[in-house]
């Protein structure tokens, strides 16, 4: 392997519209993933983030293997153990242990759905680490469907899901129905994750999910500032990393999860330094 | 018509009952102490109230919406990292429980000023809420109860951990603001001298019995040995009440100030 394996433009002009529905698909992705994470750090749900994506793996392998439409079995997974999640555990204890307990089996149930499946290696990794040409148009169909609802659907509870997150005892006294917005953003999370393991795969969900907005968690405070610059943060990572990984050989991943943590890094420095630590 | 009624009201818990037949009418602009050991279910009381905790019988009813109680909590650190500037806690405590992006318009922003500044807190306006010290906290939590302009405070503890100093300047600023906006206050306290100059009647809670009445009808020796089953005293000293030995059986040797 040389170095024109990892970066390589000499033919960029002519690879930009081959992935034009994977760049689409990815800064869709950033934005959701960017705005859903900000919640997913209010209410310390990262690594229940991680076991919602195994099961996520785990649906769209079986679907995979049974030749239905992958899209779909990793959305039923993801929902399904959001539910699992939302409704078993709602203390954060019970909360961690059981995510503890769904995501090996859900990766070990992919495994099995992967090492059953005759078609060839290479899709079957993609479920796991990502894949950049493979967004058909059905695929970046369903992409949008997914943003329009995590959108929509955010933009109609963020006030009081923000209320409920950061100050749960009087949020519940002033009448904020936390249990609901909990279960009804666990379903936005599990979407948001589905959405993610077709393109970046089901180990690196985290770099969209969670990395860009604890690095704007670690620059502002503000209601506003959060999320813009946690959308920014994820599009920066996403398209940015689709790009460069066009010119190269290996995968989109990466990419993608270099630039977050670099990212993050920077977040947590810059924060070191204005704070004269 | 009353502001608050609760009529028979009972909780029990496994057969025991926290309290009982609570009957009590609040009216506009009433100040209400509610007394009582730990465990005597004071903090239940006022979940019933709020409609998040369900009664064993009996009624409550109030006579306005749940988004029209403004709640003050006891006194918690919250995580220094926690990404909540002062100035919006206090504007969700207006707004807070309404569907929708949390646009903020020039009305907005001048009522949660002005709530800020009743508290003498216009200054921590952009702190973080982990920041704060415990007697700022309990004051931007005053300003996030009364920015909704509520018809009842419901305070629960709100002066615990705090020294005596920041125990009356909180106490204070309740009172005041509810003579501005004529709501009325319920107030659970394990010390009733820091309000004693305010409250207008008293609730006690002992051993599943109550008590109501005014301060002088409820803190005197029979009443509280008649609700602990045991002997109490009520001392009075320069306008401050002493109970003693109310606690006896929970900590030894140990006078409390109720």
């Amino acid at each position: 392997m040389d170095f024109s394996d990892i970066i390589n433009f000499s033919d960029y002009d002519q690879l930009i519209p081959l992935v034009l529905n994977s760049l689409w698909a990815g800064a869709l992705l950033a934005l959701i993933g960017g705005l859903v994470g900000v919640f997913v750090m209010h209410r310390e749900l990262s690594f229940a983030v991680h076991g919602i994506s195994e099961l996520s793996f785990a649906g769209a392998a079986v679907f995979l293997l049974f030749s239905l439409d992958v899209v779909f079995g990793a959305v039923f997974g993801s929902l399904l153990a959001a539910a699992i999640i939302a409704f078993l555990g709602d203390k954060a204890r019970d909360r961690n242990s059981i995510v503890a307990v769904l995501m090996p089996f859900g990766l070990g149930l992919g495994i099995l759905a992967l090492a059953l499946y005759p078609g060839r290696a290479a899709n079957k990794f993609g479920l796991l680490t990502g894949q950049i040409v493979a967004v058909d148009d059905p695929k970046l169909g369903a992409m949008v469907v997914i943003a329009l609802v995590v959108l929509l659907t955010l933009a109609v509870i963020w006030r009081p899901l923000t209320f409920a997150s950061l100050d749960q005892e009087v949020a519940r006294a002033r009448g904020v129905n936390d249990r609901l917005l909990g279960i009804v953003f666990m379903m936005l999370l599990g979407l948001a994750v589905a959405g993610a393991v077709q393109i970046v795969g089901a180990l690196l969900v985290l770099a969209l999910l969670v990395t860009p907005a604890a690095a704007a968690l670690r620059l502002t405070s503000s209601q506003l500032w959060v999320p813009v610059l946690s959308v920014t943060f994820a599009l920066v990572s996403m398209v940015g990393g689709t790009l460069l990984a066009l010119g190269g050989t290996l995968p989109i991943s990466p990419y993608v999860t270099t630039i977050s943590f670099l990212i993050y890094l920077a977040a947590r420095l810059v924060a070191k330094v204005r704070n004269g630590a | 018509m009353s502001l608050l009624r609760l009529s028979n009201a009972t909780l029990s818990f496994d057969e025991r009952a926290l309290w009982s037949g609570v009957d009590l009418e609040v009216q506009q602009g009433e100040f209400i102490a509610l007394i009582g050991a730990n465990g005597s279910g004071k903090s239940m009381l006022l979940k019933a109230i709020l409609g998040t905790q369900h009664l064993t019988s009996g009624e409550i009813s109030f006579a306005g919406k749940q988004s029209e109680i403004g709640y003050v909590p006891q006194h918690r650190n919250a995580d220094s990292g926690l990404p909540l500037r002062v100035f919006d806690a206090v504007r969700f405590g207006l707004d807070g429980h309404k569907l929708g992006l949390p646009i903020s318009s020039k009305e907005l922003r001048s009522r949660v000023n002005a709530a800020l500044a009743e508290v003498e807190a216009s200054h921590l306006a952009q702190e973080r809420v982990g920041d704060l010290s415990g007697g700022e906290m309990q004051r931007v939590r005053v300003a996030q109860a009364i920015v909704s302009k509520p018809k009842l405070i419901l305070a629960d503890e709100p002066l615990s951990a705090l020294d005596l100093n920041h125990q009356q300047r909180v106490a204070e600023l309740i009172n005041k603001q509810r003579k501005a906006l004529g709501s009325a206050v319920i107030f659970v306290t394990h010390d009733l001298n820091p309000i004693i100059d305010y409250v207008d009647r008293v609730i006690y809670l002992a051993q599943g019995k109550h008590s109501i009445g005014t301060t002088d009808e409820v803190m005197r020796s029979e009443v509280l040995s008649e609700l602990y089953g045991a002997e109490i005293d009520v001392v009075r000293n320069q306008g401050r009440i002493v109970v003693l030995g109310a606690h006896d059986h929970q900590h030894h040797d140990q006078e409390e100030w109720v």
